[in-house]
């Protein structure tokens, strides 16, 4: 197949992906106000603690504000997988399987679609948080990149969704991951930077955490001006978990279409 | 050799499914469908059908034969076949929140329709089914009969010569099912399309198919046109409603005296016996029951049916035989287990 005949079924798989998306509000609202609302929630409750000796962020409320990027990609978890769960169900994926659809572009345009959606998440956010009186010291460049690593932070985040639709083949068993990613968010230096951890064992789980290093890597964008080492280790972060779960996504997505 | 050289036709020898924990789902079928036929494959629930459509489809690999579609082998060339065939496979599987043109509009551009084809080709096959009016209404408030339409337009999208249909008008109103029957036979006398319909309905197969395959449980117990496989039978079909539900079992052994074989009884709450002697016996059927006292409601004699086909040859009557599940669940569970190499 061409890449051009790739790219064909990308786009028309994606453009499906956000149509559908576009018309289920109740899909779209809460993956935005949800999480701004937990925002304003931590932003207001929890501002004391910007005063700690060796706060690194201004304030709490540009600290926390990276927490919303994060929750973003969960929501891309359960609102992919769930999408594609219901084709599985519906029999519309065997529709799929009859064109000559590939297994690389049904996967990359299903996560498009939600990846558009992160990008309109990311730019509300961030206008949210910049209203509210947060900084983002590293300007409109900084802004850029932003976006570019919610893209990815979605991008990754989706494939786990697309492997635990293809893996369970219905929507509760994948909407049922939503709280262990949420448990995953709360065990990283969301609420609290790594060094002001005083728990030991909350601090060695929030290290090997790969959300502690997506949250810094946004948090830099934000306060203490350009960070490369952040940077890289949050983009590193999301293509690490996409490398481990694209191959899982392309290996369950071939044990659930068998065709010959 | 390119596709269009190829005959249209479906060649299936010694065709097995053998589910790892269930049944032998399809046990060694052999089936011949001419170019621009219209194949019947008539069975009960869980006879086999749909996993014989998903093997023919390449959606499920076969355990053992060999089957051939459009020429390709649905082992080998499973690419090759898919550009062939269309396929309505069971329950249109629609996306609620789209539009039949928005279907068209992915369905096209997926089968890689030229750009400035993929509208005037939508547009066609949605005025071709009588939607047009509809088109651009979401799928979801569509009745039954309009999904299904919409799922036949949309297995035409790239000119298949042959055309799945899997049980099509399961659930459909009867002026539903009736507009379908047409527009089937429209592809297959005007267009030259192959048709392979499978069906739970004596009557489908009975208005549609030019030759009809009778499976049950997983084997094909006859195949002819409906008209040789109702001249086999010969004998007449008697059914019979007693007037008092309590004689019910006396009428029975009247009747078997004049049957060959036993009788059945139906759900509608009638007795059915093959008559053996034809029609001239009906009269001796009648003095003997009235010599015994034993009133009739209705009395009903008819020319075989498909049904008393499926009845000779299975001794179940097709209406609620097989009404288990097993094996689409025990399907569904392989395709989701079992896997391929990637």
């Amino acid at each position: 197949m061409s890449w051009g005949e790739t790219l064909t079924q990308i786009r028309a798989i994606a453009w499906r992906s956000l149509v559908r998306t576009a018309r289920q509000p109740a899909q779209v609202v809460p993956a935005i106000t949800f999480p701004l609302f937990l925002f304003a929630i931590n932003a207001a409750g929890l501002d004391a603690a910007a005063g700690l000796p060796d706060f690194p962020a201004p304030d709490y409320l540009t600290f926390i504000l990276a927490v919303p990027f994060i929750q973003a990609g969960i929501f891309a978890v359960s609102g992919v997988g769930a999408d594609l769960a219901r084709d599985i169900e519906s029999g519309f994926l065997d529709r799929l399987a009859l064109t000559p659809l590939s297994r690389t572009a049904l996967v990359s345009g299903q996560i498009a679609g939600t990846m558009a959606l992160g990008i309109v998440q990311g730019i509300i956010f961030v206008a949210v948080g910049l209203a509210a009186g947060a900084t983002l010291d590293t300007g409109v460049t900084g802004a850029l990149v932003l976006i570019a690593l919610v893209v990815a932070i979605v991008f990754a985040f989706g494939l786990i969704g697309v492997t635990a639709a293809f893996k369970f083949g219905n929507g509760e068993a994948v909407q049922g991951l939503f709280p262990v990613l949420f448990v995953f968010l709360f065990l990283s230096t969301m609420a609290l930077p790594r060094d002001l951890l005083t728990n030991d064992w909350f601090r060695v789980i929030a290290t090997y955490n790969p959300v502690s290093y997506l949250l810094d890597g946004i948090r830099s964008l934000f306060y203490g001006g350009w960070d490369a080492e952040a940077l890289a280790l949050a983009f590193g972060c999301a293509a690490a978990i996409a490398a481990v779960f694209l191959p899982l996504a392309i290996r369950t997505l071939n044990t659930r279409v068998v065709r010959t | 050799m390119t596709s269009s050289e190829l005959p249209a036709s479906i060649e299936v020898e010694g065709l097995v499914k053998q589910f790892k924990k269930g049944p032998r789902a399809v046990d060694g079928i052999d089936l011949h469908v001419d170019p621009g036929e219209i194949y019947g494959f008539l069975g009960p629930n869980g006879a086999g059908k749909s996993t014989t459509v998903l093997m023919l489809t390449t959606l499920l690999p076969p355990t053992a034969g060999t089957a051939r579609v459009a020429g390709w082998d649905v082992a080998r060339d499973g690419a090759r076949v898919r550009e062939s065939i269309g396929a309505a496979l069971q329950e249109a599987a629609l996306d609620p929140f789209l539009t039949a043109r928005e279907h068209m509009r992915l369905q096209t551009a997926l089968h890689g329709l030229p750009k400035g084809e993929r509208e005037r080709r939508g547009d066609d096959l949605i005025e071709r089914v009588g939607l047009a009016d509809a088109a651009d209404r979401k799928v979801g408030g569509y009745s039954g009969g309009m999904r299904r339409r919409l799922d036949l337009a949309l297995s035409l999208v790239h000119r298949p010569r042959i055309l799945f249909l899997d049980e099509p008008t399961t659930g459909l109103d009867p002026q539903s099912r009736a507009s379908l029957w047409d527009e089937v036979a429209r592809l297959s006398r005007e267009d030259g399309v192959t048709v392979f319909l499978t069906t739970q309905y004596l009557e489908e197969a009975d208005a549609l198919a030019a030759r009809v395959g009778i499976i049950d449980n997983g084997k094909l117990v006859a195949e002819g046109t409906p008209a040789a496989l109702k001249a086999e039978i010969g004998e007449p079909g008697l059914e019979v409603v007693p007037a008092e539900d309590e004689r019910r079992d006396d009428m029975a052994r009247v009747l078997e005296r004049f049957g060959d074989g036993e009788c059945v009884h139906h759900e509608r709450g009638s007795i059915g016996v093959r008559l053996q002697g034809g029609d001239a016996a009906l009269a001796g059927v009648v003095r003997a029951l009235d010599a015994e006292g034993i009133g009739v409601a209705s009395l009903q004699l008819h020319a075989p049916t498909l049904d008393d086909v499926f009845l000779a040859k299975t001794g179940r009557s097709l209406e609620g035989a097989g009404e288990d599940e097993e094996e689409d669940a025990a399907a569904e569970a392989e395709r989701t287990a079992e896997g391929v190499p990637a």
